[in-house]
């Protein structure tokens, strides 16, 4: 597998100029002749389709719910970064880009992350001309907030929906193009392969979710823009949707798949409450601006919180940090929620949990700013638990929110399959082993307004593409390998439940394996336990699932059994990549790498690389790695003391 | 705090759209109260699994109230009993033991079933296609400060732009009218100085494709406010209703 990255020449400011001029273009006559597959519809697939088809090229786009406003996306909450430096409090380009690739713990390419900080500001521009309605100041210009201990004010928001109505703005986008005739829209398509033809990726099969009918679908590039894998730990903030199969599917085509053990566990989470819990609820991290972290001091101490006296609390932040405190960065607050439960002193039904508590702020500043500041989230926190922040403290833990690993890409989006793209959350392109806060809405959108067209129209004007059709032996291949597939699925069900076990007993069982031993701290012992574990739980699904009803109807359970059977497939390259990479960096922590004081030491000389794993058929997946230089920032230890 | 309640649930059971349906009776016990509701829909779908029975197909996906895919009427109740909030938000403590719950999908002449719980949406984003945007391509825009909004008129935007498009206002309403919904995006676009040029063509158009996909017109029962899980209010409706007049009378 060869990782040639084509990052331009020239100095950092001057690359993505000087690569749009190099690239070639497609004559706008000549582009109605060609047909770009975009799948997914969060934020960058559906401004990819939409500003292609602005462009004139004719686009097929998949999603797998019913419309495609429902993608992940529509989830964040917090905001959006751009380097507009309308607050004058000395930000820059430059700046995000240096706080981008430094919280990326110097795990990402220069020359994307620069890019990414450049077209920030258009990003920002793009969206208001579509009538998104952030946050205004009274004098009527942008407002601006601090997020994620960023040093600048330098996030756009529009309350606390920021995702919602970057979404929405992109879907109409889309709409506006689906209702000119030139994006056929394919809603309730579940991809199941990449299809290649000489090497190059042509067309998709998917699958109608309501009909079940297996589809093909033909075209010049296909983009991928199906989010991220955290769903193979059962829990996660992700929708219950969100799945690895079109990235996994990808891999087995021949695309590398980069850092897949680099996942961003969030440290303020609602705690798991029971067997039944499907899924995690994010609470802002701006809860930690006031709250204080506490669990106490002795082990097992069932105390009510206002029964346990100070001298007895453990303030283990603000101890342990005494310059950041409780606003320390997302990895190391999660790490530290993990140890503390880990010895015994979490709270809670389950005792994983640690409180954030919101006494001190109260007193000090009074209950109507604390409420005006976070009454919402104190509501949805109180819809949940049935218990009042303003009276008790929040109880919170740790989840699986944001995957930075994917299919690895060149400076032009390109897999290692030419033809196939991948943009937003599924490439692991621009934030190394951790990304920011507010960083990933501006990532989805600058793949898809600003850099995909360009790249997919250097493809095109730099290939010559044969004419096929979906009658071509590729297509009826991939048709088949995915109408066996399912049989395969399916063949334990004919004699009944009995004995056998259900897609999600089986998916739980695989999500407390990777939780467990390929989360936050992570050792060499416990990942190759984890190894040899995990085939014997494929085989139990491969030899015990049981699915109820048919193929050729709207099937929900088979829909699942398809993705946790590529979960169970990915999670052997994340526990090896977790395996290989010997040092602590970005969201992880590798106990055998830590420094004198316990803290995450990475280690430059041997890990400055992207380590891509390619499919080795029936063997062992094979480990590439793209060395990282750094020519323009000079990498630093993080320190929070 | 948590404790467990048993349930009787009758559920609307139609294999596809083509075929009859009806209400199925299922007993459920030892539900815990912190459970949400599609989480003990979970519970019972695995039950069934495993007596060799079809799970009851619903849709969902961000479970926590904002991707708009959840909903059903629990007791004749769009989304249930709580207020503001999504199916996926409401949690079992709002039920007592020994309660029997009817549980259906949202109903609409527009809105045909597809299996039990899952209803087909899509009129409604052939709503938005007809033209609920501001036409901008990509790039060449100005710069995000050169059009000031005073923040009063912004968070009126807003408030309007938080819908979710679950439908709950469609299925509650007596005509089965979308207009809660359309109003909500045509208002948006209203109060912002982005939307003005497009105004009246947005308003006939989105309003004609309304009519076009069957949903009735709005009588004010105000039924689509009191379900809305993200309290959009009428108001919006008295807007979209101006700037459709305005729209006819100055189009001749």
């Amino acid at each position: 597998m060869e990782l040639n990255a084509r990052v331009p020449a020239g100095p950092l400011a001057e690359k993505w100029d000087n690569h749009r001029f190099a690239n070639k273009l497609v004559n706008p006559a000549n582009r109605r002749k060609y047909r770009a597959i975009v799948v997914g519809t969060g934020l960058a697939g559906a401004s990819a389709a939409a500003t292609l088809a602005e462009q004139g090229y004719q686009v097929q786009v998949f999603c797998i719910q019913d419309s495609p406003r429902r993608a992940h996306s529509i989830a964040a909450q917090g905001g959006i970064n751009a380097a507009k430096s309308y607050q004058n409090d000395g930000d820059s380009v430059f700046r995000l880009f240096y706080d981008t690739i430094k919280g990326g713990d110097f795990r990402a390419r220069e020359a994307n992350v620069y890019r990414l900080a450049q077209v920030s500001n258009e990003i920002i521009d793009q969206c208001v001309a579509q009538g998104v309605p952030f946050a205004r100041e009274y004098g009527g210009t942008l407002a601006n907030r601090s997020f994620g201990g960023a040093q600048v004010s330098r996030t756009f928001y529009a309350r606390g929906q920021t995702g919602q109505q970057l979404l929405l703005g992109a879907y109409g986008a889309l709409s506006r193009q689906i209702k000119a005739g030139r994006v056929a829209m394919f809603t309730r398509r579940e991809m199941m392969d990449v299809v290649l033809v000489d090497g190059r990726a042509r067309g998709i099969t998917s699958r109608n979710i309501i009909t079940g009918e297996m589809e093909s679908h033909v075209a010049d590039v296909v983009i991928l823009a199906t989010g991220g894998y955290g769903n193979v730990y059962f829990l996660s903030t992700n929708a219950m949707a969100s799945n690895v199969t079109a990235a996994w599917r990808a891999y087995r085509c021949g695309a590398g798949f980069a850092n897949p053990s680099f996942v961003q566990i969030h440290p303020t989470c609602i705690p798991v409450h029971g067997d039944y819990q499907s899924k995690l609820t994010l609470m802002s991290e701006s809860l930690r601006n006031d709250g204080r972290v506490w669990v106490p001091k002795n082990q097992g101490d069932l105390r009510k919180p206002a029964d346990i006296p100070e001298a007895e609390r453990d303030y283990y932040l603000e101890n342990k940090y005494p310059s950041f405190g409780n606003l320390v960065p997302r990895d190391v607050a999660s790490r530290n929620a993990k140890e503390q439960c880990d010895l015994g002193k979490g709270v809670g039904s389950t005792g994983l949990a640690v409180y954030l508590d919101f006494a001190d702020a109260i007193s000090r500043d009074g209950r109507e700013t604390i409420f005006k500041k976070y009454g919402n989230l104190f509501q949805m926190y109180e819809k949940i638990t049935d218990s009042n922040p303003m009276v008790e403290p929040m109880m919170i833990y740790p989840a699986v929110h944001y995957t930075m690993g994917g299919l690895w890409v060149d400076y032009d989006l390109m897999t290692t399959i030419p033809g196939l793209f991948a943009i937003g959350e599924c490439n692991f392109s621009d934030h190394g082993a951790n990304r920011l806060g507010a960083s990933a809405l501006m990532q989805g959108l600058a793949d898809g307004y600003f850099i995909i067209a360009t790249a997919v129209a250097n493809y095109l004007g730099t290939n010559k593409l044969e004419q096929i059709n979906e009658h071509a032996a590729p297509f009826l291949d991939s048709r088949r390998g995915c109408e066996d597939r399912i049989a395969r699925l399916l063949k334990n069900s004919g004699g009944g439940p009995a004995g056998k076990c259900t897609v999600d007993e089986i998916h739980k069982e695989l999500g407390r394996l990777m939780w467990d031993n390929c989360g936050m701290a992570r050792n060499a012992t416990d990942l190759q336990a984890a190894l040899e574990e995990l085939p014997k739980i494929g085989k139990k699904f491969w030899d015990h699932v049981y699915i109820p009803g048919n193929t050729r109807e709207i099937n929900q359970s088979l829909e699942r059994a398809g993705r946790v059977a590529d979960f169970l497939e990915f999670a052997e390259i994340m526990i090896r990549d977790a395996l290989t990479r010997e040092e602590s960096c970005g969201c992880h922590l590798r106990e055998e790498s830590q420094t004198e004081e316990g803290e995450a030491k990475r280690d430059d000389a041997n890990y400055s690389h992207v380590s891509v794993w390619e499919h080795g058929g029936d063997g062992a997946p094979k480990l590439h790695k793209e060395p990282l230089s750094f020519e323009f920032v000079t990498p630093s230890q993080r320190s929070y003391k | 705090m948590s404790s467990s309640i048993n349930l009787t649930l009758k559920i609307w059971r139609q294999p596809h759209s083509d075929a009859l349906g009806s209400l199925e009776t299922y007993t459920l016990d030892h539900i815990s109260t912190d459970m949400s509701f599609l989480e003990m829909l979970d519970v019972l779908n695995e039950k069934l699994t495993k007596e060799g029975k079809d799970p009851v197909a619903f849709d969902h996906d961000c479970r926590e109230g904002i991707c708009g895919m959840c909903g059903a009427i629990v007791d004749g109740v769009a989304h249930g009993p709580e207020k503001e909030v999504t199916l996926c938000q409401l949690h079992m403590r709002h039920f007592k033991s020994g309660d029997t719950l009817v549980i259906e999908p949202f109903r609409s002449r527009a809105f045909p079933i597809k299996k039990d719980l899952l209803i087909d949406r899509s009129a409604l984003d052939r709503i938005i296609q007809s033209g609920g945007y501001v036409s901008v391509n990509t790039g060449g825009t100005p710069d995000g400060n050169s059009i000031p909004i005073p923040a009063k008129q912004a968070e009126l935007a807003m408030d309007a732009a938080a819908c979710i498009g679950c439908g709950a206002c469609v299925a509650s309403c007596p005509n089965g009218a979308a207009m809660l919904f359309t109003s909500a995006k045509i208002s948006q676009l209203a109060l912002l100085p982005q939307g003005q040029v497009e105004g009246k063509e947005r308003a006939l158009a989105m309003v004609a494709q309304m009519d076009s996909e069957g949903f009735g017109n709005c009588t004010n029962a105000r039924e689509c406010e009191a379900v809305c899980p993200k309290g959009i209010s009428i108001r919006n409706i008295a807007r979209l209703n101006r700037e459709y007049l305005t729209a006819v009378l100055s189009e001749g």
